[in-house]
Formats: structure tokens, sequence, C-alpha cells
């Protein structure tokens, strides 16, 4: 079943065209790569996805949800969580505030239960707190748990904003290039939790990335886009041989 | 998990206490002891500057939270005291209301004007946004002066004094405990709202608008909230004020002042509410200081005599920012934490 659906998708800014009638499907508990060299829109499907980005044509469905005109909260309610390509991360806040915004949506206080604060507020607090305590635990990264992010190594920053996507217990998880800039040894831990994410909580996952490695050996179904086209859509080992991608990373010489 | 002895609601609520452990309730509890003493201890005029100290706290806390904590600045803030100001005093005045009417209704008039406020500013940042509430607060002060049947005009108005079912709060003492319990109030509300659900959303915004808005924060709810948030605090220490003075008056709430409170929160430390009342007690001491001051080098430099003036306070807020701004951006709050971190190392530090 296709979760979420993009049809003939185009996006402008001013003369650019940042994609052009880009149209695939995304499948109910797969992960789903979305390739494509530098400047192929990638990142601006994504801003579209989760509504910053308002598009020109064509439309992203998601369970049945016109996303177009919707704000980003409304499609964050809707079970639609993502990351950032380059960290956008609460810096102030400590990793465990990080986690707990990202549980807004399941958190329910006001201005005065939170100004009287015992009652419904702590209750809420330690129990949301609870669940974020497990994706802490899940993501190995109890140790930074009170610090503030902005502190953090860009390994471990990059960790923490992939919990805060998953504390709002999303349905459909974005991750725009979750292991650029990391070692071997880092690269393999995030795999491994994207794995995870898919198997143990069932979520579905779109992703952007440009280590081919991880893309094969993790993604069920790939889409890649070159300037804004749609060139290929299938499994890992159709679009690997797909001539058009071939010629599209030439130039690059990235896909090994 | 069979290690622990408490239960996980136990062992995160200890973690969220803000008197944790058994030094920090020991200091509490010597600085409330020396609160209530305090009127016994000093003079009247000491008394004075504390409750003038109280009521620019709550209104700090309030410019603090839309500024310090959800990133809209506000050069209109002393309009939104002016606002809680002459509705606490047209209906204690006016209409004989008792207190615990005249503050909250303040309050709740200053709140909706910061609605209205925030509504048209939604889509200003920075400059723009400065600009935009500057000049809501200039208009207010215009209205003030003009709207002559309504709030005396140049004339102001007045306020009787507080009156606890039949107890009369006639001396500067007495007002002291009524603004030192308000005071005490809206710190701990300010800081519940900071560490629960909301709090969290505006420092989201101030930090990231577009990862909130992504992570399910309605951006355009909690930034109207900030500012209908920030103009109740500010309206409820217009009351205060218009209580311990008896009389206000338009140049009481003049850009001026909202340049002030911006000083006190910049001086305390954006995004703290220790710092917002550290801010504030500074900036209403300083000019008792610059006065010492002024009298020191007029007994040294006799050619100096009778040169001081309330301006001279003006140039020294202005240096004033600008030195933290430059050297300390965190205000005396980064210097309170750096305090505290060395003392409790202490004396492993190196
Ligand atoms: N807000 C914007 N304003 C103007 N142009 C934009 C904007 N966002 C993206 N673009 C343009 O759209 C095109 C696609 O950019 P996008 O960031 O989506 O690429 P990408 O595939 O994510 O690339 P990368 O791999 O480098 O992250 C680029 O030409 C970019 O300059
Ligand atoms: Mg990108």
């Amino acid at each position: 079943m296709a979760q979420l659906e993009i049809k003939d998708l185009t996006l402008t800014f001013g003369g650019i065209t940042a994609l052009s009638e880009v149209g695939f499907e995304v499948s109910d508990g797969e992960i789903h790569a979305l390739i494509g060299p530098n400047g192929a829109g990638k990142t601006s499907l994504f801003n579209v996805i989760s509504g910053i980005y308002r598009p020109s044509r064509g439309s992203a469905v998601f369970l049945g949800h016109l996303l177009n005109q919707m704000k980003p909260h409304r499609i964050a309610a809707l079970g639609v969580s993502r990351t950032f390509q380059n960290i956008e991360l609460f810096q102030h806040m400590s990793v465990i505030d990080n986690l707990l915004l990202g549980r807004h949506l399941h958190m329910k206080s006001g201005l005065l239960s939170g100004a009287l604060f015992y009652g419904r507020a702590l209750n809420e607090e330690t129990r949301q707190r609870r669940r974020v305590e497990e994706i802490i635990d899940f993501l190995e990264i109890e140790k930074v748990r009170n610090q503030p992010v902005g502190a953090l190594p860009y390994g471990v920053q990059k960790r923490v904003e992939l919990g805060r996507a998953l504390a709002n217990d999303p349905k459909l998880l974005l991750l725009d290039e979750p292991v650029a800039g990391m070692n071997v040894e880092e690269t393999e831990d995030i795999a491994r939790f994207v794995l995870d994410i898919k198997e143990e909580l069932g979520v579905t996952i779109l992703m952007v990335e440009h280590d081919m490695g991880v893309v094969m050996d993790i993604a069920d179904r790939v889409t890649v886009l070159d300037f804004g086209l749609m060139i290929a859509d299938g499994t890992p080992a159709e679009v690997q041989n797909n001539p058009r991608v071939i010629e599209a990373y030439l130039g690059e010489g990235e896909l090994e | 998990m069979a290690l622990r002895s408490k239960t996980f609601h136990e062992s995160y609520h200890e973690d969220i206490k803000i008197l944790g452990t058994m030094w920090s309730k020991a200091w509490m509890g010597l600085f409330v002891l020396a609160m209530l003493i305090l009127p016994y201890a000093s003079d009247t005029y000491i008394v004075y500057l504390v409750n003038l100290s109280c009521i620019a706290t709550v209104a700090a806390l309030g410019l603090n939270l839309l500024t310090g904590f959800t990133g809209q600045i506000s050069l209109g803030h002393a309009a939104f005291l002016a606002i809680g100001s002459y509705t606490a005093a047209l209906l204690g005045d006016g209409l004989d209301m008792p207190f615990w009417i005249t503050l909250p209704a303040g309050g709740v008039v200053a709140a909706l004007a910061g609605v209205l406020v925030g509504i048209p500013c939604l889509r200003l940042k920075g400059l723009y946004l400065a600009m935009a509430t500057m000049s809501f607060g200039v208009m207010v002060e215009y209205i003030l002066v003009t709207w002559k049947g309504l709030t005396g005009g140049e004339r102001g108005m007045y306020m009787p004094e507080v009156d606890i079912f039949g107890y009369i709060l006639d001396t500067d003492e007495k007002v002291y405990y009524f603004l030192v319990a308000i005071t005490a109030i809206m710190v701990i509300a300010a800081k519940n709202i900071v560490r629960t659900r909301v709090g969290r959303a505006f420092i989201a915004v101030r930090d990231r608008d577009i990862a909130a808005e992504v992570m399910g924060v309605n951006l355009t709810l909690y930034k109207v909230m900030a500012f209908a948030l920030g103009a109740f605090y500010a309206g409820v220490a217009g009351g205060m004020y218009a209580y311990v003075m008896g009389h206000i008056h338009p140049e009481h709430f003049t850009l001026l002042s909202s340049v002030e409170y911006l000083a006190m929160i910049i001086v305390g430390g954006l995004g703290s509410i220790l710092g917002s009342i550290f801010g504030a007690v500074f900036i209403v001491v300083i000019p008792e200081f610059i006065k010492l001051f002024a009298q020191a080098v007029e007994r040294v430099v006799p050619a100096m005599a009778g040169k001081y003036d309330e301006e001279w306070n003006i140039a020294v807020f202005g240096l004033l920012i600008m030195l933290f701004l430059i050297f300390e951006p965190g205000g005396f709050n980064a210097i309170w934490q750096r305090l505290k971190t060395g003392f409790k190392n202490w004396p492993f530090t190196y």
C-alpha cells in the first residue's frame, strides 16, 4: 500500500526549476532512498512534503491527506517527522528537552497547568519523559542526555536529531543525509538504527543519502532525481544498472 | 531496572526539581527568611527600593518570556505596563474594586492588547519587529496624553492604597509583603511555564522556528501566546506600580522605560528567570549608586557640585548594555552560573 504519493510535482524558485513533474510512491513499511547529484532537488522535495515549500503544480498526498496547502505543524500531526541536512536542533536545550519538544504533539499542558506545575503538568512531564528515555536508550545517547546539544560533537548531534524526529512517533520519517560527514563506524551505527526503526517500530522511511553503500544495503526501493527530473525508480539493483543513472553520476564518479 | 529503588515517576520528578539538593533548599530558606525580616532590619528607603525592584522583576519577566525565551523583540513593553496600570486605576479608583480584581484585570486587558499587537507582527522579525512594537508604544503614549476623558491626560490618574479586606496597606513596609508575595507567585509561575511544554515550544521557536514547526509547534499560536503572556506580566506589574506610586502619569510609560526593561533582561540574562530578577534589581538600584558616586566626586572635585542629573542614568544604562553585550552576553545569570559551578566543584578546581 502506498503511504505517500507524489504526483506531477513541480516546484520553481523564480527562474530555477527545482522539481519538474516528479512522481513516485513510497510504500508502507519500506525504506525508500532518494538519490541524485548535488542540486537535484532532493531537499526541496522534503521541504514540500513537510509543508515548508509550496509546489506550483502537482500534489503530495500522505494517507489520503493532500499536503500541498497544509501548515508544517498540521503535517507533523498526521505523523510525518524529519531530520535536516544541516542539523537544526534547538541549540540551547538539553538532549532531553529536544526530545521532549519532539513529543509536543503528544502533550497537552498549556500555560495555566504549566504555571501551576504540580498536578497535570508534572504528571505529563514524567510520563512523557519515560518515552523519551526509551528513545535515548535506543539511540545509545544516555551519556549526553543532560547536556545542551550545541556543545555536542557533530555525529552525536545527528543522532539527537534522529531521536527528536522519532519522539513524535511518526508513521513516515524523512531523513536528509543521515550519515553525511560520518566515519565508517558511525555510518554503520546509523544504518543499523534506520533498519531497526523500520523493523521494530514499523516506521516508513524516505531517506536522502549520497553514501551508495548504505543505500544499496538497506533500501527497499530507490528513486533517482537529476536536475529536478525523476530519471529512475526501482529496486536498488535495477537503479544501479540503469544507464541514465550511470550517466548522471559519471561526472561525479560517486556510484561505485 | 531491578537496581532502581524508585519508580520512574519519582526518579524523573527528582530529576526536574528546582531545589534538588539540601544546600539549595537551605539557601532558599535563608533567602526567604532575610526577605521576611528585611523591613525590620533596614530603613524605609531600602524597602521602597525593594518594592520598585519587585515591580521591575515582574515586568522584566514578561519581557524576558517574550524576547529572551521566544525571541520576539519588543520595544513597546512600557505600553503594556501602561495599559495594566490605567486599567487597574480605572477599576480601583473609579469603581472601588479590590486588588484581587484590579491586578488580574490589568493583566488580562494588557494580554488582550498583546494579542492585538502580536497578530499583525507575526511575519515581522528583528529590526522590523522592534520598529512595529516601538510604534505601538508611542501610540499608547499618545493616547494616554490625549484621551483626557479616560486617562486624565497629563494630570494622570490616582490609585487608592491596597485594601486587604479592610486592612489598608498604607506604609511602604506593609505594601512590601504584598508585593513580594505577588512577585514570588509570578516568578514561580514563569519558572514552571518555561520548564514545561509551552516554555519548550517558546525556546524552540526562538532557536529554530522552522524545525519547531516541523515538530508540530503551531508557530502562529505560540508567538501570539508569548505576546499575550509577556503583556500579562507587564499589565500586572503596571497595576502593582499604580498601587505603590498612588499616582500614575503618561511620563512613567515612555519609550525610555521600554528601553530600561530591555536593559534589565540583557544585563540580567536573556532567556533566564533568575536573570530577570538580577537585571531588574540592578537597574533599579544602579541610579542610587550613580548618585552616591556623584556625591563622592563632588566632595573631591568641588567644580562638579550640582552637576548630577537624571540624564546620567540613561548614559550609564547605554554604557552597561554595550559592555554586557560585548563582554558577557549571558548577563548576570551567566556569571552566577559560573560562580555556582565553581563553588560546587571547589576545592577540586584547577
Ligand atoms: N529557497 C530556495 N530559493 C531558491 N532556490 C532554491 C531554494 N531551495 C533550493 N533551491 C534550488 O533548488 C535546487 C535544488 O536544491 P536542493 O537543495 O533541493 O538540492 P539537493 O538535491 O538537496 O542537493 P544536495 O545534494 O546538495 O543537498 C538548487 O538549484 C537550489 O539552488
Ligand atoms: Mg539537500
